[in-house]
């Protein structure tokens, strides 16, 4: 964290997706919560993980901080504009600013296009960012940033490996010198082997560049290692927000320790000493959530006060960092550290 | 955040570019790779041949044979290929390698013909229906559904027949024109369909939502990501179907309801024929083999476009 102003902050973030039935005329049956009210800060040169499981409305939050969903309610700041109302000119002058690196290198790229006109394609778009005469040349100064080939201009996508892909779509994402990349899984779907470097790139990158993340990933290890502050997603809504260590060494909502609970120990002694927490049932539907507390269904913890009272996200006595629990409280599930 | 800061990361910047001349090149497009690449392959190359000599025959009959269709002479009726006459005599004494030749025309115009309008037409209400999506787009799906559900033969029966009567007085232009029309009439939803499910596949695909992520404008997505992912099956679906129509005309002429005299044909000197096919098969036999020919070579070329137009078949 180099600076202390945010350089964009979400606020009260809510995207509905309509429900419909009806193939001609197209009735409304509801709607489901996909993001619900989500609030952050993200620093300067920070990483924000976001994690959480399947469904919980992590890729709509990104596409939301895109620009490429409007959002039902809510504002997303970047330097004090809120980019969910801008149209035209001043909303294409944004996209310099925020980029993304998809999921799946497999789908990102355009499988009839050159690597050296994918890369080449944001400068098309923005001219005024490289001059036509520099622009192969700058294309070829990202290929090899991203440590490709600067050679391999004319190949297409399909002659590379995923993790050449996803390096690809990561020179993509620099071209235009963003401040801020969403990275939506970056690496869900490469090997692990492969996991590393990437993840290592986006590392030199951010403190090459000064750029900020945010980080999204359903993988809590990948996450502790590259973020400096973690949000854990639930359901649509952010539960428990901190430093990782605070996240990773004293979580305090239940369902952040249950997830911590089935992370993998790499180490004997510590995985005999971990607890494991198995949850019971499946997330409830985002159509219909559970009152109150959105997580009571499957915690432990639960009171007739958490399906009466929504929980806030905020510090309480026994839990130092915001974390949207009524019973909050400190818990190492992992004793790993 | 400075150029100098990208310039200085890039390492190995000036290494022995020189090794690698077809890499340094200019950036190709993928129609310019495509091109390229087809003319590598003796797949495409054969059948072209093939088609190009058809084409030649079909602009310049008279190139390839003095002996005119229409002259008649009974006393020949039949008799079987000779140095005189390659093909031998058809019923009416009239030389069949001729009416070979001069059959090359109407049977390539329709078919070329009927694929053009049906591609356009069906193309362009695919594109947009897969495009537009919402209420357009039903409402194009369902104009094409009925269109769709008419069985070929039997539409094509239907309308013909129906215009039997209007078309005695036309000429052999007139006759192919209407031909040419009822089969794109019914050749085009099956191009729709092709069309709008490839704009629907491609719509959706992450790499448009990159390039909106980045900013494009509609017009650049439509025609740098959808247009080149979606025209590559159309193409090669029209390509194809030249050798169908081609011999679908065939099939209407030899039911009596498509091309007939004074138009030649290769689907007229069939049909004309088939009676006689066990008393001397040759006035039947090199048309059809002619047919054969030149749909196995459009079907050839099409095999190879989308082949060339697949960047990970290559």
């Amino acid at each position: 964290m180099t600076h202390d102003e945010p350089v964009l902050q979400v606020r009260d973030l809510v995207k509905h997706f309509p429900l419909t039935q009806g193939v001609v005329f197209k009735r409304r049956i509801g709607e489901i919560k996909a993001v619900d009210g989500v609030s952050f800060d993200l620093n300067r040169g920070e990483t924000l993980g976001i994690v959480g499981e399947s469904g919980c409305g992590k890729s709509t939050l990104a596409k939301l901080m895109m620009a490429l969903e409007r959002p039902t309610a809510g504002q997303i700041l970047f330097e004090g504009t809120d980019i969910t109302q801008l149209k035209g000119k001043t909303l294409k002058a944004m996209r310099r600013k925020v980029q993304m690196v998809m999921q799946d290198p497999y789908t990102s790229l355009n499988p009839r296009m050159t690597v050296g006109d994918i890369v080449g394609e944001p400068f098309q778009i923005h001219p005024e960012v490289a001059p036509k005469g520099s622009r192969k040349q700058k294309v070829r100064e990202l290929l090899d940033v991203v440590g490709l080939d600067p050679d391999h201009i004319n190949r297409y996508p399909h002659q590379f490996s995923g993790g050449q892909r996803q390096r690809i779509g990561i020179a993509r994402g620099l071209a235009l010198r963003p401040d801020v990349i969403v990275c939506d899984e970056p690496v869900s779907a490469l090997d692990v082997s492969i996991q590393a470097q990437v993840i290592n790139l986006l590392e030199g990158l951010q403190d090459e560049f000064n750029l900020s993340y945010i980080f999204i990933a359903h993988d809590l290890s990948i996450v502790r290692h590259i973020a400096d502050r973690v949000a854990v997603m639930y359901l649509g809504k952010l539960v428990e927000v901190g430093s990782d260590a605070e996240i990773y060494e004293s979580p305090t909502h239940p369902y952040t320790q249950a997830l911590l609970s089935a992370v993998p120990v790499p180490d004997p002694e510590g995985r005999e000493s971990r607890e494991r927490i198995t949850l019971q049932g499946d997330p409830p539907s985002p159509a219909n959530p559970p009152s109150g507390c959105s997580f009571r269904t499957r915690c432990w913890k639960a009171q007739d006060v958490c399906a009466s009272e929504v929980p806030e996200l905020e510090p309480r006595a026994a839990a130092p960092h915001p974390s949207r629990c009524h019973f909050a409280e400190v818990h190492d599930v992992v004793h790993a550290s | 955040m400075s150029d100098p800061q990208i310039a200085a990361m890039s390492r190995h910047e000036d290494e022995d570019r020189s090794a690698h001349p077809e890499m340094t090149g200019q950036v190709r497009s993928l129609w310019s790779d495509a091109w390229h690449d087809l003319l590598r392959k003796p797949s495409f190359l054969i059948p072209l041949v093939i088609v190009g000599l058809f084409v030649l025959i079909a602009i310049f009959p008279g190139l390839f044979t003095n002996a005119d269709p229409e002259y008649a002479e009974l006393s020949k009726s039949m008799q079987g290929p000779s140095a005189e006459a390659w093909f031998g005599y058809d019923l009416q004494g009239r030389d069949v390698f001729a009416r070979t030749i001069y059959g090359a025309r109407p049977s390539i115009i329709v078919g070329t013909l009927a694929v053009l309008l049906a591609t356009l037409f069906g193309g362009l209400i695919g594109i947009i229906a897969g495009y537009a999506g919402g209420w357009i787009d039903s409402l194009l799906s369902r104009f094409t559904e009925i269109f769709l559900g008419l069985p070929y033969v039997l539409g094509a029966i239907i309308i013909l027949s129906a215009l039997a009567n209007t078309r005695s007085g036309i000429g052999s232009f007139g006759i192919m024109m209407i031909v040419t029309l009822v089969m794109a009439l019914l050749g085009w939803p099956l191009v729709t369909r092709i069309a709008r499910s490839a704009m629907l596949a491609v719509k959706h695909s992450d790499y448009v939502q990159a390039a909106r992520g980045l900013g494009a404008s509609p017009v650049r997505i439509v025609f740098k990501h959808l247009l080149p992912n979606a025209l590559a099956p159309i193409i090669v679906i029209a390509t194809i179907s030249v050798g169908t129509f081609i011999s679908a005309e065939a099939v209407l002429s030899f039911l009596g309801i498509g091309l007939r005299p004074p138009v030649i044909s290769w689907g007229v000197a069939i049909a004309d024929h088939q009676n006689l096919m066990r008393q001397a098969a040759h006035p039947v036999l090199f048309p059809a083999a002619a047919l054969t020919v030149v749909v196995i070579a459009f079907v050839m070329i099409g095999d190879a476009v989308r082949e060339a137009l697949d960047p990970k078949l290559r």
